[in-house]
């Protein structure tokens, strides 16, 4: 089939504003998305920009907004977006974050925002000469927030995210849980003094665009839920 | 502009973050320079586990994990490296555990294992259970993990910086690095005491591989390009199980936990060429194999792949012990797992081959007792030689963070005692030579797009150089590169700008690529014999007398190369016929 494939660009050396171009891409029903992207940028337009790395969903490079979602490229295909021959699917960068050109956003303020939650295990306790022992049931409690690929698909589909830039945000927040729930993690007072706060969890509103945005299907809301119970019960 | 650091380490993949994680606890001003977000290497992609004979589920040791690797190497890994790598793996992988990796618990709470092809009980009996994983995400795991704790200690990254060149001083010293910023189009010098280089794989050389888009072998070509030489290029690992026509990795997990590989008979194959492991036989075998039943015409429906079948071992292992994979054959080729079979075929891997190293992770200029000074490599483009002719699963990550360990303690250590030395003085315009180069890619307005460049060298690479070789194909593979040479070095880019010029790096990348793809090519013209990934039908036997040794490859990038011969490090294991 040919689809028509709309890409908001744009080039800082010499747009003022984005725009949008189309181009007409052959497509089977079982190619990626990224698959499109790929076409255009090796046959027809060298200049259209956007990362891209593992191609299978595991690197987290190619969130975009698709046909209006925040998806993975890679992991979406065709015949789960258009419906037949002819059909339309638009890509456009990320909202939320300021755009570098094309598809490509600048992540700056994101990974400020990771860094803040002290997001790494913190136990001073000299460690057994053996692994710390933690029971299966423990290790499900962060399993599902292990799985995140930090794409940013999950922030940038936030609404309290948009209204306000220096709100953490799901990814860093569910990085904080992550570690925060650990059984071998010591560092719970530390981190919860940055994420019990009005730009932390508070600001999450369970609006579940995250968990529908999350392309590792993580339950992130679920998850800071239990962060924000925690963090009540540590006030106590 | 100049940046200036002790430690300049190119990539930030396991090899990378390790090392950097270990040169700056031991108090070295470290900085990681990599063309992706750290936490998009490629390492984030492996699967299925980590080998260790921590003996968690049944009795392990950690002399069994260096047989089966020596082994598994086909004879040629040097036992000498083998031996610290196994014998180091528990202690590493403790140390990952305590820095807070997410592996899966067994039921005491300890770190889960399972099986994995070629890893053995009591020097061959029977499969044991050594592969610690974080379900079938241990890369991502490890990776993730590793990054944390860098950004803990205070790492300074040079996000989507790709590194172009090095720096060598008149007397072959190695004192920094030139590099690309991909954000403004800037060049820049890294001075510095030490460059690690950690650039990963090749795969992308290949039409069907498990590789990321970055997997271009960047380093590799950089090494040549300085004079230096590569090892046991020949070697390239075929996993057996890549999704069909996609080449998405299925983990050998899945076999592990009792995945059966089928012909179009519905026949279990491995079991009339591997009898006691059968299919969890090492993967050059099983890709050997694949390939026989399919030219036998027992592919199935006639087709170039055969099934992977894990409708026996039931929903809750794969939701829960192989996850990831569940969803990538959903995803990619509509097939579930649990009730229909996968379809598979070999797909381009891993490279055994690369920048030779001694096992502190310094790189040698081809025979055991030069080192370059000033220069480390870890990981996979590096060659210690731990994985000889064919790697064994879950040694890649083991291999990534031993010897990413230590290059950053060896690290550390050297800039210790060369603390109140000064850098080497960089050479006049250090960035020249990667100046002209942009340009002249920037300023050609007629030629080729590097796409059709890039096809025909995987195409050939795959047609010419994958699981079967014989002397016409490498012949082809061999002439096909000068021609591929001059057409990559006139590819005209469209995109003539400064910012994220992503075309540009394509450009660059295609011209690395023909450099190494030749070291492969003319490497497995010379090896006039089979052993392990490298499968000869003219000369199908393994020849001991004569090929018990590294090639060492050195080229001009013009043409013109040469071999030379390392001798392989045998303590232990003397060779034998290999039979699982």
């Amino acid at each position: 089939m040919k689809l028509t494939v709309k890409i908001k660009r744009y080039n800082p050396e010499k747009d003022t504003a984005p725009h949008w171009q189309s181009y007409e891409v052959p497509a089977e029903p079982l190619d990626s998305a990224l698959a499109l992207l790929l076409h255009i940028k090796w046959h027809i337009d060298g200049t259209l920009t956007f990362r891209k790395s593992c191609a299978h969903g595991i690197c987290g490079s190619d969130a975009m907004q698709i046909n209006g979602e925040n998806k993975l490229a890679c992991s979406i295909l065709v015949q789960d977006i258009v419906k037949g021959d002819g059909d339309t699917i638009t890509f456009a960068p990320l909202p939320g974050s300021p755009v570098i050109k094309d598809l490509v956003i600048d992540q700056t303020r994101f990974f400020e925002k990771y860094r803040a939650v002290m997001p790494w295990l913190i136990n001073n306790t000299p460690p057994p000469e053996k692994e710390r022992i933690q029971s299966p049931e423990d290790f499900d409690l962060i399993e599902d927030a292990t799985k995140c690929i930090m794409c940013g698909a999950c922030t940038h589909s936030c609404p309290s995210t948009w209204a306000d830039p220096d709100y953490l945000g799901p990814a860093a927040m569910l990085k904080a849980y992550r570690y925060t729930l650990d059984t071998r993690d010591e560092g719970s007072d530390e981190r919860l003094g940055v994420v019990d706060s009005k730009e932390g969890l508070w600001k999450c509103y369970t609006i579940f665009n995250c968990v529908q945005a999350c392309p590792k299907e993580i339950d992130i809301t679920r998850w800071l839920s239990a962060l924000k119970r925690k963090s009540v019960t540590a006030r106590l | 502009m100049i940046f200036s650091h002790d430690v300049v380490i190119v990539g930030a993949g396991g090899a990378g973050l390790m090392a950097a994680l270990y040169a700056k606890e031991g108090g070295a001003d470290v900085a990681v320079v990599s063309k992706l977000h750290p936490l998009r290497s490629h390492t984030g992609a492996a699967q299925g586990g980590i080998g260790a004979a921590l003996g968690n589920e049944e009795e392990d040791n950690w002399l069994w994990h260096t047989f089966d690797t020596v082994k598994g190497s086909d004879y040629l890994g040097d036992q000498d490296a083998i031996e610290i790598m196994c014998k180091d793996a528990p202690r590493t992988i403790i140390e990952l555990e305590h820095y807070g990796v997410p592996f899966s618990r067994n039921k005491q709470g300890k770190i889960s294992q399972r099986r994995f092809g070629g890893h053995t009980r009591n020097f061959g009996e029977a499969a044991v259970r050594r592969a610690c994983h974080a379900a079938d995400r241990t890369g991502h795991a490890i990776m993730h993990t590793l990054y944390d704790q860098c950004t803990r200690q205070g790492v300074r990254f040079y996000d989507e910086y790709q590194v172009l060149d090095l720096i060598m001083t008149p007397d072959g010293a190695c004192n920094g690095a030139v590099a690309y910023e991909i954000l403004t189009g800037e060049v820049h010098t890294f001075h510095s005491k030490i460059v690690c280089m950690a650039t990963g794989g090749y795969g992308r050389a290949f039409k069907t591989t498990s590789n990321a888009h970055a997997g271009t072998g960047d380093g590799l070509a950089m090494v040549l390009r300085n004079g230096l030489p590569l090892e046991d290029m020949e070697f390239v690992q075929f996993h057996p199980t890549g999704l069909y026509r996609l080449g998405i990795l299925i983990t050998e997990g899945a076999r592990g936990e009792g995945g059966i590989l089928r012909n179009n008979d519905g026949e279990r194959f491995m079991e009339r060429y591997a009898p006691t492991v059968k299919d969890l036989a090492p993967r050059d075998l099983v890709s050997q194999c694949m390939y026989k039943e399919i030219r036998a015409g027992r592919g199935i429906n006639g087709k170039e792949h055969l099934y992977l079948d894990m409708t026996h071992v039931g929903e809750e292992v794969l939701l829960k012990k192989l996850p990831e994979i569940t969803i990538f054959s959903r995803t990619y080729m509509g097939v579930d797992p649990i009730t229909e079979p996968i379809p598979v075929a070999p797909t381009c891997h891993y490279a055994m081959g690369g920048i030779p190293t001694n096992f502190n992770s310094q790189v040698e200029t081809g025979n055991r007792e030069a080192i370059v000074p000033g220069l480390y490599a870890a990981g996979e483009c590096a060659c210690v030689s731990v994985h000889g002719a064919n790697r064994l699963g879950t040694n890649s990550l083991l291999d990534l963070v031993v010897f990413g360990r230590r290059a950053g303690m060896a690290m550390a250590q050297e800039i210790e005692e060369r603390r109140r030395e000064r850098k080497l003085p960089l050479p006049d315009a250090p960035e020249k030579r990667t100046r002209d180069m942009l340009e002249a890619i920037l300023s050609r307005t007629e030629g080729e797009p590097v796409v059709n460049v890039r096809t025909d060298l995987q195409q050939s690479m795959m047609d010419n150089v994958s699981v079967f070789r014989n002397d016409e194909t490498l012949s082809t593979a061999v002439a096909d590169m000068e021609g591929l040479r001059q057409r990559a070095r006139n590819v005209v880019v469209r995109d003539k700008g400064k910012a994220f010029n992503t075309e540009l790096m394509d450009a660059v990348e295609i011209d690395f690529m023909v450099d190494y793809a030749e070291a492969i090519a003319a490497g497995a013209h010379h090896r006039t014999e089979s052993r392990g990934a490298h499968s000869r039908e003219d000369y199908d036997k393994r020849n001991d007398d004569e090929w018990l040794k590294h090639t060492i490859y050195q080229s001009d990038c013009e043409g013109n190369f040469e071999f030379s011969y390392k001798d392989v490090v045998i303590t232990r294991f003397q060779p034998k016929e290999r039979k699982y």
